[in-house]
């Protein structure tokens, strides 16, 4: 029966090799999958130890998978404004069936944070950040802050006193940005002609986090729009970036 | 009367409780305030740093493991105040993450030591045959499915035995007491006891990025590029590891479990009473000088009264530099070169400042270096 199937035209089209037992198929095997193929075909031995690794690097990404999936069906029931959000929330929990959705997205979201820390961490305990990976390094970093972001803007979706407060006491820091926030420093030195201030509450930086000059429905809007559609794309190409120049700059660490 | 109330307010009994237990738990409320606590950890750090072969051979590790968990889950059962802080939803995580940690820290410190010792013997590294290759099927390609499938049952587990968190409908007239950022930002909220906003939630935050943008760039060793090891990059993972793992990862277990209404500080045993009141004592470096010193009113000019502050923060983030460069860093200053070693040094001196300042509270109550209300500039 499985002779057949594999002997099928259909089957045939879909994998154009055979069971990867030998070396030859075991290397078309990744060659020819567009998602191995991020893969090198073969890597040192010593470089995938686990103790080396950590794994902490593609667990993130994994994770961040999981997030968009389970995102994703979070989005149909969802809805970013007040009356609704947080009725939602409870809905999720008491309607749908085996309402774990939230659970795993949340959760998910944490354990994300802790392992792209324990990645920062290996990548700087082994060195890996040393020429010729500089570059990447930086790439790196900005997904690490971009994470970190993702994970703030989503505090804010349950639209319950954690969360409205949480990003209160956030957002209360760009109001101290210098030149940009209303109680920040030489923010009031900054002057029209005729002495109208340049930055006032309704033009600095919390305002334009928040859309507004509290947490309000307008700040509901925007964090959802950044937390579904703005922040991910440009996580999704960074993540694009940061594994093309793995390959790209000498491929998985290791002693040079 | 009082005790009653108290009880009252801290809920069930704990499951054990005697009076050696009650000494012991408010011998350790008594040294986690931050003036014991942080010297205490930056003690150990330094011991992790040094002893890191002793410690990291699997039977002295295991010991600190099992000791660690006695305390950490133990205390549960004698206490209920800590059993509300670590069974909190929210604070999961940061169990999870602080076991993942030392999990982590022990695998690379113990592979640094095993690589430090073939260096000092000049043997080649465990690990550097280059032409030791194997296919990524299966051997790569497996070895991440199975990191998939556990995560993913670890991942449902969890979220099958612990609900999200969601609190009351959100009110925008009534703050919780107290307010927290979500954890991994709680760090800087702690840097906030210390510093204004402006720095704490933006000088802070955006050199901490740029320091790690510009770390491949100012770190011209080229040794330990790909392995373990600390002793041929002390300086580097020193400072980093302690920026991370003290000034990072212990504010935000301060932040989480430590921090109660109003901010206050109340140890892992304590009750986070609403109620109480902490007198700020603080005081600034002009009225050391102007008020205690000389015994004169403050001046009336601004930069006249903050002369003394204004030309520490000069000293510290433009000379001190420069005298680093002279003398202690001589040949790290030649090897690096000036523009490499003066961002390096700036960095270096601005994640100073917040222990520096931490010190200088603990000790002389001092609340800012300089303090220009005028322009909103409190360092």
């Amino acid at each position: 029966m499985l002779n057949y199937i594999r002997s099928t035209q259909a089957w045939n089209s879909i994998f154009r090799h055979g069971i990867p037992r030998d070396r030859r198929t075991r290397v078309m095997a990744v060659m020819s999958n567009l998602f191995l193929h991020l893969h090198p075909v073969a890597v040192r031995k010593s470089g995938i130890r686990l103790s080396f690794t950590w794994c902490m690097g593609g667990l993130t990404f994994f994770l961040f998978l999981a997030e968009t999936i389970s995102g994703v069906l979070l989005m149909f029931y969802y809805r970013p404004v007040p009356e609704y959000a947080y009725a939602d929330i409870i809905g999720l929990r008491a309607h749908v069936t085996l309402g774990l959705l939230r659970e795993i997205h949340r959760w998910g979201a944490h354990a994300m944070i802790i392992a792209i820390w324990l990645h920062m961490m290996r990548v700087f305990l082994t060195g890996s950040y040393k020429p010729p990976r500089e570059f990447n390094w930086g790439v790196g970093v900005i997904l690490l802050v971009l994470t970190m972001l993702m994970s703030f803007t989503g505090y804010l979706l349950p639209w319950d006193q954690l969360a409205v407060w949480a990003i209160t006491v956030g957002s209360n820091m760009g109001k101290a940005t210098p030149f940009m926030g209303m109680a920040g420093p030489f923010t009031d030195m900054l002057l029209l002609p005729g002495g109208v201030p340049l930055v006032t509450v309704k033009s600095d930086a919390a305002y334009l986090l928040l859309a507004g000059t509290s947490v309000g429905e307008n700040a509901l809007m925007r964090f959802y729009v950044l937390h579904c559609i703005a922040l991910p794309l440009v996580l999704a190409v960074l993540i694009a970036i940061h594994f093309w120049r793995i390959r790209k700059d000498g491929g998985i660490s290791g002693p040079m | 009367m009082i005790h009653s109330v108290l009880t009252l307010g801290s809920g069930s009994k704990p499951m054990f409780t005697n009076p050696a237990i009650e000494s012991f738990k408010s011998f350790v409320n008594q040294i986690s305030v931050p003036e014991f606590s942080l010297p205490i950890f930056s003690v150990l750090f330094i011991l992790m740093m040094v002893y890191y072969r002793k410690w990291t051979r699997p039977v002295v590790s295991l010991a600190i493991l099992v000791v660690f968990c006695v305390f950490y889950f133990g205390s549960m059962l004698i206490d209920h105040n800590y059993l509300l802080i670590i069974q909190k939803p929210d604070n999961v995580p940061i169990t999870i993450m602080l076991l993942s940690m030392m999990l982590c820290l022990w695998m690379a410190f113990r592979n640094a030591a095993i690589n430090d010792a073939c260096l000092e013997v000049g043997q080649p590294l465990p690990d550097a045959d280059r032409e030791d290759k194997v296919l990524v099927w299966p051997d790569l390609v497996y070895t991440e499915m199975i990191c998939m499938i556990l995560v993913s049952v670890i991942l449902v587990v969890w979220s099958v035995m612990l609900r999200a968190p969601l609190e009351s409908p959100a009110n925008p007239a009534g703050p919780p007491n107290p307010s927290k950022a979500p954890w991994y930002f709680l760090g800087l909220q702690e840097m906030l006891v210390y510093f204004d906003p402006w720095i704490a939630g933006v000088i802070l935050p955006g050199l901490i990025v740029t320091g790690l943008i510009v770390m491949p760039f100012i770190d011209t060793n080229p040794k330990g590029n790909g392995y373990y090891t600390v002793k041929q990059r002390p300086f580097a993972i020193s400072v980093w590891m302690f920026g991370f793992l003290i000034l990072w990862v212990v504010l935000i277990v301060f932040g989480t479990f430590l921090r109660g209404p109003n901010w206050n500080f109340f140890g892992p045993y304590e009750y986070w009473d609403s109620h109480l009141q902490v007198p700020l004592t603080n005081i600034n470096l002009s009225d050391y000088f102007w008020i205690f010193g000389l015994g004169k009113a403050l001046p009336t000019n601004p930069f006249m009264r903050e002369f003394l502050g204004i030309i520490f923060m000069a000293f510290w983030i433009l000379v001190l530099p420069v005298i680093l460069a002279k003398t202690v860093m001589r040949r790290l200053f030649e090897n690096m070169g000036s523009m490499r070693f003066y961002i390096m040094a700036f960095h270096l001196v601005i994640l100073a400042i917040l222990p520096v300042k931490m010190v200088l509270r603990w000790v002389f109550t001092l609340k800012y270096f300089v303090y220009l209300p005028e322009y909103n500039l409190n360092i």
